[in-house]
Order: structure tokens, then C-alpha cells, then sequence
């Protein structure tokens, strides 16, 4: 078998999880692209162990190790996620914006006062935001 | 071709469609259960390099423990289970590209480096529970001990965030 076999798709699952870190909005999918990315590299070491044919192992057990670190770090995750939700109502990564500039953050409250006084249409914040409210996740609360 | 070349190109496919599937879905529930399938045919192409002790870890860990957890955070931040849009950023163009930029890299890399390089993985037992087990303790116990340590550190870490703040009066059940 090619070597080329497992680093391809690691490189492909690689890439997909780059682009659900960067384009979910949910903070719980962000974690799932997290969870490939992590993947992807421990194929990688995995395909490396054999190939190297290591002795001491390196690459499979440096493979476990990863999958406790991920566990670990999911778990930490969503517990982070939660107290999240439990401050703000929702997870959208898109409207987190409590570390953003002052005038950001100035935009942000004007967008959450406008979807509450009216609808949320655009109207109020129409320059500010080019992405402003959309509801995607649990905003019932 | 070998015909653990060509199951190894039947479980790689079913994990990057299973993964495209993971971040494209418009269901949120649907997302996780995708990720079971990509972690399954990972487990799959661990096994068929030889690698059985971590193929079996990955199913117990990642099946078993992350997506259940990851299913239990979608149902506690009350996640609805219809079609959902929006779920996509406004600039999920960008994030396209730059996802394919990077794979279009690695994928270059890869091929430059190691382009007729070839595995054998006809030799049986590589990654059995007994060699692993030998590498751990004979040789890697020390980053495990460390490990014990971080997640310890990580168990008490989430304990603490989740159980909230004990002045704010909020009783914990």
C-alpha cells in the first residue's frame, strides 16, 4: 500500500476541519471541527509508526496520548460552552463579542436592543454589522 | 493493488465524505452522528495499519466517550433537531478557501516527500495490546504519568466551571 494513501486523507480531513473551525457559527460544531483536525494527525502518526516500523512504538502511543489529550479537551470544551450558554442564551460564535473593541461591542448592544424593541431585520444597524443577528441556536431563553 | 490498498481507499473515502458531510449538515444532531461514522472509518484505517490497540481505543474514547458528550452539550444548550439555517458564518467563503488552500498545501507536501514510498503492513501484530503495553510502560511512562496529571487537571477544571459560581446564590443540584 502507498504511503501516500493514509497522508492524503489525512491532509483532506485535515482541511475539512480547518473549515468547520472557521465557517460553524455553533461554538459545539467548532468543537467537532476541533475533533477532526485532531484526527487527521493521529492518522498521520499512525501511518507514520508503520512506515517507520519504530520499535519503541512512538507514533501509536504518541496516538494515544492525543485521544486522551482530545478527550480531555472537549470535556473542558463544553463545559466552557455551557457556561456560555448559561450567560449569554446562545452559542453562536458570531455574536460572542465580550473581548471585541469598544465600538464593537457599542454595535453589538445596539443590534441586541433593536432585535428586541422590532424584529430583528436590519434595519437599525444596517452599516454596522455586516452579519448581525441571525438566530440560529435556543434563543427562547 | 493489494486488497488492503483498496479497503484502506474504502474506509479513507467513507471518512472525508462522512467529514464533509460533518461540517456541511444543516442538522445539528445529524452533525454529530456524521462524526461517529468518520471516527468509525478512522478506527477502520488505524486497523488495517496495523494498529489494533489504537483502533479499539479510538472506538471506546472517541465513539464512546466524545461524541456522547458532544451530543449531551447539543442537548443542553437546547439545540433544535430540525433543519436549521445559518449555521454557516457569513464568511464561510473565506473559510472555504482557506481550507482549501491548506489542504491543497499538505496534499502537495505529501506528495512531493513521500510520493513512492510505500508501506508494508503484511507483518501481523505491530500495535497488539501486548507491544503496546510494552512500549507504555518500558519506555513512554513518564509523558503517561504527565497525562494522569493534565487529566486530573482538566477533570477538576470542568467540575469547577460547570458548577457555577457559589456567591452569585445559584444552588447546584
Amino acid at each position: 500500500m502507498p504511503l501516500l494513501f493514509p497522508l492524503v486523507v489525512a491532509a483532506l480531513l485535515f482541511a475539512i476541519g480547518v473549515y468547520g473551525v472557521l465557517g460553524r457559527r455553533n461554538a459545539v460544531l467548532v468543537l467537532m471541527g476541533v475533533e477532526l483536525m485532531l484526527n487527521a494527525v493521529n492518522l498521520n502518526l499512525v501511518a507514520f509508526d508503520a512506515y517507520l516500523r519504530d520499535v519503541l512504538h512512538g507514533g501509536q502511543v504518541l496516538t494515544l496520548y492525543v485521544i486522551a489529550v482530545a478527550a480531555a479537551e472537549v470535556g473542558l470544551g463544553l463545559a466552557i460552552v455551557l457556561v456560555v450558554f448559561r450567560g449569554h442564551g446562545h452559542i453562536d460564535a458570531d455574536r460572542m463579542r465580550d473581548l471585541a473593541d469598544r465600538d464593537a461591542v457599542d454595535d453589538a448592544i445596539a443590534a441586541e436592543s433593536a432585535g428586541e424593541s422590532a424584529a430583528p431585520s436590519r434595519s437599525g444597524v444596517a452599516g454596522a454589522d455586516p452579519e448581525p443577528v441571525a438566530v440560529t441556536a435556543a434563543v427562547e431563553s | 493493488m493489494s486488497v488492503v490498498g483498496l479497503l484502506f481507499l474504502l474506509m479513507g473515502a467513507m471518512a472525508v465524505g462522512s467529514a464533509l458531510l460533518v461540517v456541511t449538515t444543516a442538522r445539528l444532531v445529524h452533525s454529530a452522528l456524521w462524526l461517529v461514522v468518520t471516527l468509525g472509518a478512522l478506527a477502520g484505517c488505524y486497523l488495517l495499519l496495523g494498529a489494533e490497540f489504537v483502533a479499539w481505543v479510538q472506538i471506546l474514547i472517541y465513539v464512546g466517550a466524545v461524541v456522547v458528550l458532544l451530543l449531551f452539550a447539543l442537548m443542553l444548550t437546547r439545540a433544535p433537531t430540525g433543519v436549521q439555517t445559518g449555521l454557516t458564518t457569513g464568511n464561510r467563503v473565506v473559510a472555504a478557501a482557506t481550507a482549501g488552500v491548506v489542504g491543497l498545501v499538505l496534499v502537495t507536501v505529501v506528495v512531493a516527500g513521500f510520493g513512492g514510498a510505500r508501506v508494508s503492513v503484511d507483518e501481523e501484530s505491530v500495535g497488539s495490546a501486548t507491544s503496546m503495553g510494552d512500549a507504555i510502560f518500558r519506555h513512554w511512562v513518564l509523558p503517561f504519568e504527565v497525562l494522569s496529571v493534565l487529566l486530573l487537571a482538566a477533570l477538576v477544571g470542568a467540575i469547577v466551571l460547570s458548577r457555577g459560581r457559589a456567591s452569585s446564590g445559584e444552588e447546584t443540584p
